[in-house]
């Protein structure tokens, strides 16, 4: 009797453990063939000066030029870089606060109204948010405004604040009340035992969840098609369109010229390494700093 | 349960007087008209079944028990002559310091952060007076030849029994007036626990101490007053050595013979 429950449980085990591993592989075909795609059809361009040098022109080889020049995506990467800083500069700190708010102090109508919002952003389509943002710089700059790495960073930013809110707020309530009776009782005050003692016990949270973010941001292409537009010159100030990665791979992957088409992959491929590298810098910097 | 205010005949100012207290959790009442003195510089300890209110009642001793949605008191607490439910919670608290019944460390401070938090996080920034204070906390908490090379090292690390010190450590270093500590011992082993108790002996000199336990053995050994509480209420409450060897109370006395129920 005892036997035949010992071998039922150890066969149930080793199901219920392939089965696990089924579904890993599952997930991941999609995320290898994607690296594979991208390593294939772009990884021959890649190169440092790929990074550095500026967009390739439309060519077709002939037999007076056989080769077409390679190009890069200095421009696009340049781009990328000032649009994330921007959006996180505005998205993280009132995406912390209402984090904040909604765990510690959010209770009755305006904090079920902000939740409420929050969740209403977050289910948002990214175009329609990117319409949203077009429509507002039109009414306030007029048409010359529209296109711009301003109006390309505030609907990125759009995009990551209920993001971090809700990180920020998860992150917050996993904190035990004991650790805020704790602090109450050495007669801290509230916002300082809130600002010290629960969001620095939740800041690894807090930190993958503006990760997350930047992730979600730097991969958008329908907003910027609609507000930072591209240039191909990079950053070229504030009210001025700015070039940026994922555009420039709707833009060249949809090119009738091989060589545009190739840079298209490249790009795809050198965001794809960029992302990979922010999270892992990320988890790395929380694994040494807890330990 | 018992007619008139339950004070001591003590030559000791009361340091501080808990006035008809009662506490509510939402509509039930957790602690109904509670009244005594807590001389100054001794420990009273307080007694009695599971869930009969001991926690609430230390709880409204330093205003934490407001820190609960929908909890409210009735009845005043006095600190020397003052209610300390007319003015800030926050400066009461700085005064009346308190050790949970279960150890909470500050996740992710260290060691000393941990210590020192409630002075830094209340303005006080003379390193040399932080670090002094760490110490001297550390020392009287009997943790510090366990800790000293670890200072550094996260609060959490340590094991259950140093953590409960390093929480009380955490209240000292603000050198309350009065500290509330609720069954400092009850995760920690016989040496652990008699480290506390000599704490608890020293302590007195200083401050005024109440503890909650369970263990009246610790409550004979510690305690010069101890008051027994049954269903929210306060039934006798005495001299330690009154109490146990001839309480007026029939209650008292099936309780600390362990005839209960
Ligand atoms: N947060 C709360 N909400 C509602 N009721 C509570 C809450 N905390 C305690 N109570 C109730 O108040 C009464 C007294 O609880 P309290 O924690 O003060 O008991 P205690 O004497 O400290 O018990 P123990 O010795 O087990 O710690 C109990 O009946 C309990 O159910
Ligand atoms: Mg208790």
């Amino acid at each position: 009797m005892r036997f035949d429950r010992n071998a039922r449980r150890r066969w149930m085990n080793w199901i219920m453990s392939a089965l696990a591993l089924l579904c890993v592989v599952v997930a991941l075909v999609p995320l290898g063939s994607i690296i594979y795609t991208a390593v294939t059809f772009g990884g021959h361009v890649l190169s440092f000066s790929f990074l550095t040098s500026g967009y390739p022109l439309a060519c077709s080889p002939t037999p007076s030029q056989p080769t077409c020049p390679v190009g890069g995506i200095g421009p696009a990467i340049e781009g990328t870089g000032v649009l994330l800083a921007l959006s996180s500069l505005f998205s993280v700190p009132p995406g912390i606060l209402a984090g904040v708010y909604l765990s510690e102090f959010g209770r009755g109508r305006l904090g079920r109204s902000v939740s409420f919002f929050t969740d209403v952003m977050t289910g948002s389509p990214s175009i329609v948010v990117g319409i949203f943002v077009y429509t507002l710089f039109f009414l306030f700059f007029g048409p010359r405004g529209v296109f711009s790495a301003l109006s390309g960073a505030v609907a990125l930013a759009i995009l990551m604040i209920p993001i971090v809110t809700r990180t920020t707020e998860e992150a917050l309530r996993l904190v035990p009340n004991s650790v805020r009776e704790a602090a109450y009782a050495l007669g801290i005050p509230r916002y300082r035992a809130v600002l010290h003692v629960v969001l620095s016990a939740a800041r690894g949270a807090i930190l993958t969840g503006v990760v997350l973010a930047v992730m979600r941001a730097g991969g958008e292409a329908a907003p910027l098609l609609l507000t930072a537009l591209g240039n191909p010159f990079g950053f070229q100030g504030l009210t001025q369109p700015s070039a940026s990665l994922p555009p420039i791979i709707f833009n060249f992957g949809t090119s009738a010229y091989s060589n545009q088409v190739a840079v298209a992959w490249g790009a795809a491929l050198v965001l794809i390494i960029i992302m990979l590298c922010i999270s892992l810098t990320v988890r790395f910097a929380l694994r040494s700093k807890l330990s | 349960m018992v007619e008139g205010a339950l004070s001591h005949e003590d030559p000791r100012p009361t340091k501080l007087r808990v006035d008809g207290l009662s506490a509510f959790y939402g509509p039930k009442k957790a602690i109904s008209n509670v009244s005594l003195d807590f001389p100054e510089r001794t420990v009273t300890a307080i007694i009695g079944p599971s869930g009969c209110g001991k926690s609430t009642l230390i709880r409204c001793l330093n205003r934490m028990h407001e820190v609960l949605p929908g909890t409210r008191i009735e009845g005043r607490v006095l600190l020397d002559g003052e209610d300390i439910y007319d003015g800030d919670p926050v400066s009461v608290r700085r005064r009346i310091g308190m050790v949970f019944q279960k150890p909470n460390p500050f996740p992710t401070m260290s060691v000393y952060d941990n210590v020192a938090a409630g002075l830094k996080l209340n303005g006080i920034r003379d390193r040399a007076r932080v670090d002094a204070a760490v110490i001297r906390s550390l020392k009287q908490a009997a943790l510090w030849d366990e800790v000293k090379d670890a200072i550094d090292g996260p609060g959490t690390r340590l094991s259950g029994g140093q953590q409960q010190r390093l929480c009380i450590a955490r209240a000292l270093a603000i050198e309350p007036e009065v500290l509330l500590m609720d069954e400092p011992c009850s995760a920690l082993d016989p040496i652990a626990t008699a480290k506390i108790e000599d704490l608890i002996f020293d302590l007195r000199k200083t401050y005024t101490l109440v503890i909650v336990t369970h263990n009246m053995q610790q409550a004979a050994r510690v305690a010069e007053f101890t008051a027994f509480m049954y269903l929210g209420e306060l039934v006798e409450f005495d001299r330690t050595q009154t109490l146990f060897e001839q309480p007026k109370q029939k209650l008292t006395e099936n309780y600390i013979t362990g005839r209960f129920g």
